[in-house]
């Protein structure tokens, strides 16, 4: 297998402003992201010939060869893999940069307002739910915070762990979240907050639920050689990875419902890279609720499986931890952008862009995507 | 007809997929039916065109006793779809079945005391003249 370590950089990264409701379409948000993207590479818009739009809504490639004038666009593709591809298409640019088949690939992900329609019935349109859809949503299963109720309330049954341990991740997004202006959540939470937010879907309160908003992020990833000529310095893609759990469209019947398609894929992001755990200085991890940022941190390696709950307390995952992780705030804090606002937290913190909430010395770092039911992807960077 | 599903607005109907027929058809005569691959007779669950183990299409349908044990669950506090509104709290349960097969069933009653490993008895809701969906129960 060709090494893909080192081959391809992110050159830029940008993003609009994130907001509760927006007048402006997904299209408009995401071309706004995008064209500050290839700005902050010092780029063209016309310099870009690959694209890879988020899989989830009205965004296609079409779109960037009509608005930015590209005249041979050379790659498109998608990664449908919900609240995993963003991170999953930075493997997929990686390979089309590494090979030659284009020179720099943009990556984007938009999101319009929420209150276009009910989320169980942009599910219900979804292959991936097909066997929800049928089976589950009949019966009153109807949004992400109850298809992975089931698979936390597993986890707490059998390891021990407690809404008090969730609750540490989300204050910890939303304590970050206060030193980042472009956050959605700048009121401080108490773990009293947490616990006396309301019961959504038990075992997630409120508070152990990200935000919805509107908004659009984008990051362009270059081959190395042609990173290095451009504005700024390169962010470095040393390993990546996506992983897909057994039973992938019906977590119910999914053998081990503690364990998440990003166990497959870490020991080979990791090995690509050359790099062990501890070598990770900063993590933005894919938090659509707090427990699914405790099981990412175990099946990624950084504790052993049951010990998430552990692992995050005394401050480990906070600004100054041993592990400081979603030094933005996360979808739990800043905004729900996918997580394409992790890759871009993680490329400015890897360049010491990040002022306040900047992470001392970080040279390593890792970011992470989950969703459609337990898919997983990550990627290591390094400066 | 079940009292629950009696009032407006509409809880979501199954959209029953071309080969997965026999398994609502059945439910109708209050029977659980699962796909047995008729080459290595494997049991298989939501039903699929082909078996994993031994990539046959071939299979009959095999009912299922009515005992399962609580796998995991959760309260439902939030109407995430209007049809379910007038039920909140409502408690989902993943309950075992057998050979690693499970389902996933509203349990009646919401003030129950679960825990993972419970005796759970199967029930047929007749939910109209067209659907039957499968309720569980705490074993008494």
């Amino acid at each position: 297998m060709i090494n893909l370590c080192d081959k391809a950089a992110v050159s830029g990264v940008g993003e609009t402003a994130y907001t509760r409701e927006t007048d402006r379409s997904q299209l408009s948000l995401t071309l706004e992201a995008a064209l500050n993207a290839v700005l902050d590479a010092g780029l063209d818009p016309k310099d870009i010939d690959g694209v890879i739009p988020y899989a989830s809504g009205g965004v296609v490639a079409e779109d960037f060869i009509t608005n930015f004038g590209i005249a041979d666009l050379r790659y498109s593709a998608q990664t449908p893999m919900g609240g995993a591809s963003a991170v999953a298409a930075l493997q997929s640019a990686t390979m089309a940069v590494a090979t030659g088949v284009a020179k720099h690939v943009l990556i984007t992900l938009g999101r319009g307002s929420i209150s276009g329609g009910r989320i169980s019935d942009q599910l219900t349109r979804m292959p991936q739910m097909r066997l929800v859809s049928e089976f589950e949503m009949p019966i009153g299963t109807n949004a992400p915070a109850q298809f992975y109720a089931h698979m936390a309330r597993r986890h707490m049954e059998l390891y021990g762990s407690t809404s008090e341990q969730f609750a540490e991740v989300a204050l910890t997004c939303c304590a970050h979240a206060q030193l980042n202006e472009r956050a959605m959540m700048r009121k401080p939470m108490r773990l009293a907050d947490h616990q006396n937010s309301r019961m959504i879907a038990d075992p997630f309160r409120l508070f152990d639920c990200s935000l919805e908003g509107a908004g659009a992020a984008a990051v362009v990833i270059s081959s190395a050689e042609r990173a290095r000529d451009l504005r700024c310095a390169p962010i470095y893609i040393g390993g990546c990875a996506e992983g897909h759990p057994d039973s992938p469209s019906a977590i119910t019947q999914r053998r081990d419902l503690t364990r998440l398609g990003i166990a497959n894929a870490a020991p080979i992001a990791f090995a690509m890279a050359g790099v062990t755990h501890a070598d990770i200085d900063v993590a933005e991890i894919y938090d659509c609720f707090t427990y699914i940022v405790l099981c990412q941190l175990e099946d990624l390696g950084f504790c052993a499986k049951g010990e998430g709950g552990h692992f995050v307390a005394n401050g480990r995952i906070r600004l100054g931890g041993d592990l400081p992780i979603n030094t933005h705030g996360g979808l739990l804090s800043e905004a729900h952008i996918g997580g394409m606002n992790h890759i871009v937290e993680l490329v400015r913190q890897l360049r010491g862009e990040c002022g306040e909430r900047q992470v001392t010395n970080a040279e390593v770092g890792l970011v992470t995507g989950f969703g459609d039911l337990g898919d997983g992807s990550l990627a290591i960077m390094h400066r | 007809m079940n009292d629950i599903y009696s009032e407006s607005p509409a809880k979501p109907r199954p959209q029953i997929a071309l080969e997965n027929q026999s398994y609502w058809d059945g439910l109708r005569r209050h029977q659980l039916l699962v796909q047995r691959c008729l080459t290595c007779a494997k049991l298989r669950h939501y039903p699929r065109p082909m078996c994993d183990a031994c990539y046959s299409f071939e299979y009959d349908w095999h009912a299922l006793s009515g005992s399962a044990t609580v796998h995991s669950w959760t309260v439902t506090h939030h109407a995430f779809h209007a049809g379910f509104k007038q039920d909140l709290p409502y408690v989902t349960v993943t309950a075992d079945l057998r050979d690693g097969i499970r389902l996933q069933a509203p349990l009646a009653g919401s003030d129950v005391n679960l825990a993972v490993g419970a005796r759970l008895d199967l029930e047929f809701i007749d939910v109209d003249a067209e659907l039957t969906i499968i309720s569980m129960r705490i074993r008494a």
